[in-house]
C-alpha cells in the first residue's frame, strides 16, 4: 500500500491492520483533531473515512493489477454519533469500481464496531496511470 | 469579562458575531491546527480563510491539499454562518455534508471557503456553500448539508 499522505501523517492517522485484505485505518485522538471541546471535528472524521475510501480503492485495484489514477468527484458524509476522546477508526469497502468510475463505500467507529459514529460515501473518477 | 475559552462557555442570548467567534474557533482545536482565519461575513454567511502549508498536503508529489482541510474549512464556515442567520450560538451537530469537487485547489494558494445558511427551521439549518482558490466563479469545490440544533432552538 502506498505511504500515506502528508496530512494523515500529521494528524496521527496510520494503518491499524487488514481485515480481509482491506485496510483498517486508525487515529488517536488529540487536540489536532477536536471540533467543540470533548468531540471530534466532523472534517477530521470525513478527511480519516476518505483516506480509508481512497486506501481500499488502491487495495482493489492494486489486487486486479490496474494502474490507476484517482480523481475524487465528490463525498457524501452521514454524521450519526459525536465522536469522543477516544481512537478511532475507519475502513472503505468497494462498492463498485468498473473501468472510469468507482463507488466506496466508508464507515468509521470507536469502540463499538457495531455503532458507527458516521458514513460516507464517495465517487472517484479512473483513469489509466501514465 | 474573562475571555471565553470555547463557544460554549458563551453566556446564554450572547449576540452572534462572527469575527469574534471565529478568534476561539479557530484558535483552539482542529480548526486551530488548520489555521483557519476570519475573511469576511454578512447577515447569512461566513468566510474563513485556509492558507495553504505542507502538513495540509494530500498527494506529496503534486503538493495539492488533501480534500479533508476543505471539508473542515466548510464544516466550520457553514456552521458559523448558521450561528450568524440565527443571531446566537446555538449547541448543534452536523448531521450530513456533501462535497463535490470542481478541481484540485492550487498548490501555494490560500482557499477561501464561503459558507451561506439559506434556511433555518427551528431544529435543523440548510446551508450550502463555495471554496475557491482566487476567483470566486471558478471554485474548488461546493457543498450542501444540514445542521441540526442539540440544546435549544434556532428561531
Amino acid at each position: 500500500m502506498n505511504a500515506l499522505p502528508p496530512y494523515a501523517q500529521a494528524l496521527g492517522i496510520e494503518l491499524d491492520h487488514d481485515e480481509d485484505g482491506l485496510p483498517v485505518l486508525s487515529v488517536d485522538f488529540s487536540e489536532r483533531i477536536q471540533g467543540r471541546p470533548g468531540f471530534l471535528h466532523g472534517g477530521a472524521i470525513s478527511g480519516l473515512m476518505e483516506m480509508a475510501a481512497i486506501a481500499a480503492l488502491r487495495a482493489e485495484l492494486e489486487r486486479r493489477g490496474e494502474a490507476m489514477k484517482l480523481k475524487p468527484v465528490n463525498v457524501q458524509v452521514e454524521f450519526m454519533r459525536g465522536g469522543t476522546e477516544q481512537r478511532t477508526y475507519a475502513m472503505g469497502t468497494v462498492t463498485r469500481a468498473g473501468r472510469r468510475v468507482a463507488l466506496v463505500n466508508a464507515e468509521c467507529w470507536q469502540d463499538d464496531r457495531s455503532k458507527p459514529i458516521a458514513l460516507a460515501q464517495m465517487k472517484v473518477l479512473l483513469s489509466p496511470a501514465e | 469579562m474573562e475571555e471565553p475559552k470555547s463557544l460554549n462557555d458563551l453566556p446564554p442570548g450572547f449576540v452572534f458575531d462572527p469575527a469574534r467567534a471565529a478568534k476561539l474557533m479557530t484558535r483552539h482545536g482542529h480548526g486551530g491546527w488548520l489555521g483557519l482565519t476570519y475573511h469576511a461575513h454578512g447577515p447569512d454567511w461566513v468566510e474563513l480563510a485556509l492558507p495553504w502549508r505542507e502538513e495540509l498536503v494530500g498527494v506529496a508529489e503534486t503538493g495539492v491539499l488533501a480534500s479533508g482541510p476543505i471539508i473542515s474549512l466548510m464544516d466550520n464556515a457553514t456552521s458559523m454562518s448558521v450561528w450568524t442567520l440565527s443571531t446566537r450560538f446555538v449547541a448543534h451537530a452536523t448531521l450530513d455534508l456533501r462535497v463535490d469537487y470542481m478541481r484540485a485547489a492550487v498548490p501555494g494558494r490560500t482557499v477561501i471557503g464561503h459558507g451561506e445558511c439559506y434556511k433555518l427551521t427551528r431544529t435543523i439549518a440548510f446551508i450550502r456553500g463555495i471554496a475557491h482558490d482566487g476567483d470566486p466563479d471558478d471554485p474548488v469545490a461546493h457543498v450542501i448539508g444540514t445542521f441540526m440544533a442539540t440544546h435549544g432552538t434556532y428561531l
